[in-house]
């Protein structure tokens, strides 16, 4: 297991390499001019043009990725023209906008993200494959009808409507809970918990949908099958063959399915963040391709990876764990 | 006499009919059965596919609630009315007075949980007890059943365990509960003959040691001569004929028991005439198939040697894994071989480019096992017979149409049917589809892998004379590989016997069968069920001294 792990973080790096290369081609493909974003409105061609410099945009596109590569795994210097800041490894630069260190504006934007994506996927297992279970158990009767047009509705309706209702309906008029603002874990657990409790159930309601239909369609597939046949010839009940047996084969796939939304939250939640006013990276990844700050949006799309590649070992585990059969290599 | 002196039969089922609703119309699969079984005595339920004796196994312990199917008259099982018991005591009835012993072994048991776990929740149910208790019976029953080193094999997950371990599984989950009848539904048939022998000869000493009576669903009148006191032949839902084994497969009064027993292949009926020695088409030296990389290779085939004259049959017979199929797709070339030499007609095939191979490939052909999986379904079966036609090179519409019709016409089917699906022909037509398939090629060589193992015997008969009639005709050469050894025996000029990769017998059916010199061919031989009940005791006696032989042999070295 060990020998699989090393192997699959050692893919990892390659995935994130080349994720680093892919950003910084389509960067000099897309059209705009970062010096001159990053310099203010008023700015003349020569001042532009020093701005350039020293950004080292005048460098060519290899030459700055190598410049890349060098801050992330040495460290580098970088000059913000009135003085030389040095930047330790992993250094992803520092924005073209604000001269700050990328890295430690990721780090800092991190906990919010984490807290969001972690929260709402607890919401999603819960009531994704509590629902899709109790329809698979259901099946035929009403509440299974009403469970399917509720997940499709979920499934069809976009966060920010979501998100919108909620805050109207508990915020505004209930006036139930505060309207959200962000406070980290750190400062006042229940603080944190209490202000993220909106978002979570926006965003992992919204997921949930989908959790309830795999749960369901796979949890009557593993019913179909002739082991089920088995402990219902020997006089099991039906809830423990559903909960015991049938459940433990709908596993898997969600496993599989949550690993991959995970880790594409940490980036991909901007909605949510936006609309509840959470600091996290989907907002900086959309200010920073806005912006065409490069050291930014390669800075969140680095964090993204390692978020769905490292999430993706896990569930590989986790599925070792929860199926024998399968063998790690 | 009355009621109360003569103890209830511990299965009565009066006028018993299942009916399913399939595309719209109402299919009976079991119409107005009766049957009784007294507690201790084994009845077996012979009928070929389509028969509904599956149906009425499922039946007995209430099987089709809420599928559906609706069931009426009589069920009883040890005093419970199956229709009219609530669900505790339908509960009660399942497992605790009557135990279901699967066919399928591997899917029959729960992939996530650990064999002994499986048995021991059975067995709480039932009779309740601690975790701790439950878990100890389960691995008594297992030991019980002849699982080595049962408390450590008890925690192992079912794909952990071989076919016939997992099929011992199943039954020591029977006998957790000790219930008063085994209903076991094609108990062997997924199974290699030697381990077929072991369990019936295990159902057999259970039986003897606890009483408990059997119903046994089967295909195989063998394996029912072997395990029954009485037979229940059926067809089409209905009882054709009932009696004790020895009587009715001895003198049976029915035409169509007649039919079914003159069709089941026999090792004591007259081999087929020689046929005249043809040139020889096909010879294999020292072949040989590995597979896998580096340190994990497994050798499939090892060092076999053959030849295969045009007009003859040779039969290639081995137990699941001998390699007999990595052999067959080699000797077509489906395969590269990994080492040894190929020859056909003159020259040196195992070696060439596919390129190279191509005015070859034509000559050579294959029949596969499962007719189902080896048709596209979603193409007519003309366009999939029209397809080695067309890739021959014929461009003239009309001629491939015509030659279609020929070969289904050849083959025994309305050529009529050239649009039709394969879903639309049963599985002994699906069969003859593949044989025409193979045909439309005009081969000198047909490599036939198990291409009757999944049809029923009648249907069994007709394919093979099918085949035998093709080959007198066209003069073919002929590769049968399959693993029934009467069924080789009946086909046959001359048979391989494969175990482990190797032939470790060659020779005519009469030298094989006849006089055959390796032990294994004795142990396959000993094994394959008798339709003769006497015969099948002495048989069986003879096998328990075996085992007894091998359990001392480390006592003595």
């Amino acid at each position: 297991m060990t020998r699989f792990v090393l192997k699959r973080l050692a893919g990892a790096a390659l995935v994130l390499l080349a994720l680093s290369v892919l950003v910084y081609g389509l960067f000099y493909l897309a059209p705009g001019d970062p010096a001159r974003l990053a310099c203010g409105e008023r700015c003349n061609p020569q001042q532009i043009a020093q701005v350039r410099e020293q950004l080292g945009l005048n460098e060519s596109v290899f030459a700055q990725y190598l410049h890349f590569l060098q801050g992330v795994f040495a460290g580098r210097d970088h000059s913000t023209g009135t003085s030389v800041v040095h930047c330790d490894a992993p250094c992803l630069g520092l924005s073209y906008q604000s001269d700050q260190q990328v890295t430690r504006l990721v780090l800092e934007r991190l906990p919010a993200t984490a807290s969001l994506a972690l929260g709402a996927m607890v919401v999603w297992l819960l009531v994704g494959v509590g629902t899709g279970l109790l329809s698979a158990l259901r099946r035929g009767g009403a509440t299974e009808r009403v469970l399917t047009v509720l997940t499709l509705a979920g499934t069809g309706t976009p966060v920010f409507i979501l998100g919108l209702l909620l805050l109207m309906a508990v915020c505004a008029h209930l006036q139930w809970l505060p309207f959200p603002s962000y406070v980290p874990l750190g400062e006042d657990p229940e603080q944190w918990a209490w202000n993220m409790l909106l978002p979570w159930i926006t965003l992992g309601f919204f997921e949930s949908a989908k959790y309830a239909r795999l749960t369901r369609s796979s949890t009557l597939e593993t019913l179909a099958e002739d082991h089920i046949r088995t402990f219902r010839a020997y006089g099991v009940g039906e809830r423990s063959v559903v909960t015991r047996h049938a459940l433990r084969g709908a596993v898997p796939p969600v496993i599989a399915i949550s690993a991959v939304d995970l880790g594409s939250m940490f980036g991909g939640a901007v909605l949510t963040e936006s609309l509840f006013g959470i600091p996290g990276l989907g907002k900086t990844l959309i200010d920073g391709v806005r912006q065409i700050d490069l050291p930014v949006v390669v800075g969140v799309v680095m964090v993204m990876g390692t978020a769905v590649v490292l999430a993706n070992v896990l569930a590989d585990l986790l599925y070792a764990a929860a199926d024998r059969r399968v063998v790690l290599t | 006499m009355t009621a109360s002196e003569t103890p209830a039969p511990l299965v009565d089922v009066r006028d018993l009919t299942v009916s399913f609703d399939r595309d719209g119309g109402s299919v009976r699969a079991v119409n107005g059965l009766s049957l009784t079984l007294a507690e201790g005595r084994a009845l077996a339920l012979v009928g070929e596919s389509g028969s509904g004796k599956s149906t009425v196994a499922g039946a007995l312990l209430g099987l089709h609630r809420g599928t559906g199917a609706r069931v009426t008259g009589t069920v009883r099982v040890g005093g419970v009315d199956v229709a009219a018991a609530g669900p505790a005591d339908l509960r009660r009835l399942r497992g605790g007075i009557a135990a279901m012993v699967f066919q399928d072994p591997l899917s029959s048991l729960d992939p996530y949980y650990a064999v002994g776990d499986q048995i021991a929740e059975v067995y709480r149910i039932h009779a309740g007890g601690t975790r701790k208790a439950a878990r100890a019976r389960a691995v008594d029953v297992l030991d019980r059943v002849g699982i080595p080193d049962a408390a450590r094999r008890s925690r192992s997950r079912p794909h952990e365990f071989s076919g016939g371990m997992r099929q011992r599984a199943l039954i020591a989950m029977a006998l957790a509960c000790a219930p008063r009848l085994l209903v076991a539904d094609e108990p062997t048939t997924a199974l290699d003959v030697t381990v077929q022998a072991q369990i019936l000869d295990l159902l057999h000493e259970l039986r003897r040691e606890t009483g408990t009576a059997l119903l046994l669903v089967t295909h195989d009148v063998g394996v029912a001569a072997e395990s029954a006191d009485e037979v229940l032949v059926m067809r089409d839902g209905r009882e054709v004929e009932r009696g004790p084994v020895a009587g009715l497969l001895g003198a049976p009064s029915e035409p169509y028991t007649r039919t079914l027993l003159s069709a089941v292949p026999r090792l004591d009926e007259p081999v087929r005439t020689p046929s005249e020695e043809g040139e020889v088409l096909l010879e294999a030296v020292g072949l040989r198939r590995e597979f896998g990389r580096g340190g994990r290779t497994v050798t499939a085939v090892d060092d076999v040697s053959l030849t295969v004259r045009a007009g003859e049959t040779l039969g290639v017979v081995g137990e699941s894994g001998s390699g007999k199929t990595t052999l067959g797709r080699m000797l077509v070339r489906l395969l590269d071989p990994t080492g040894g030499r190929l020859r056909y007609g003159g020259t040196e095939i195992g070696t060439l480019s596919e390129r190279e191979l191509r005015p070859h490939r034509r000559e050579l052909q294959m029949v596969f096992q499962d007719p189902v999986a080896s048709l596209n379904p979603r193409r007519s079966v003309g366009e999939s017979i029209a397809d080695p036609l067309r890739t021959a090179g014929e461009r003239d519409e009309k001629r491939v149409r015509d030659r279609v019709r020929e070969l289904l016409d050849r083959v025994g089917l309305d050529p009529d049917r050239y649009e039709a699906y394969p879903h639309e022909f049963s599985g002994g037509q699906r069969q003859r589809v593949g044989i025409a398939r193979a045909l439309a090629a005009e081969p000198r060589l047909i490599v036939c892998d198990e291409p009757v193992s999944a049809l029923d015997v009648t249907t069994q008969a007709q394919v093979t004379a099918l085949l035998a009639e093709l080959q007198a005709e066209l003069g073919l050469g002929l590769v049968f590989i399959a693993h029934d050894l009467a069924v080789v025996r009946r086909v046959s000029d001359r048979v391989a016997v494969m175990r482990g990769g190797r032939i470790v017998e060659q020779g005519t059916v009469e030298e094989v069968y006849g006089t055959p010199r390796d032990p294994y061919t004795r142990q396959l031989l000993a094994a394959v069920p008798s339709l003769d009940p006497a015969l099948a005791a002495v048989r069986r006696e003879r096998r328990r001294e075996q085992r007894e032989e091998r359990r001392q042999e480390p006592a003595l070295a």
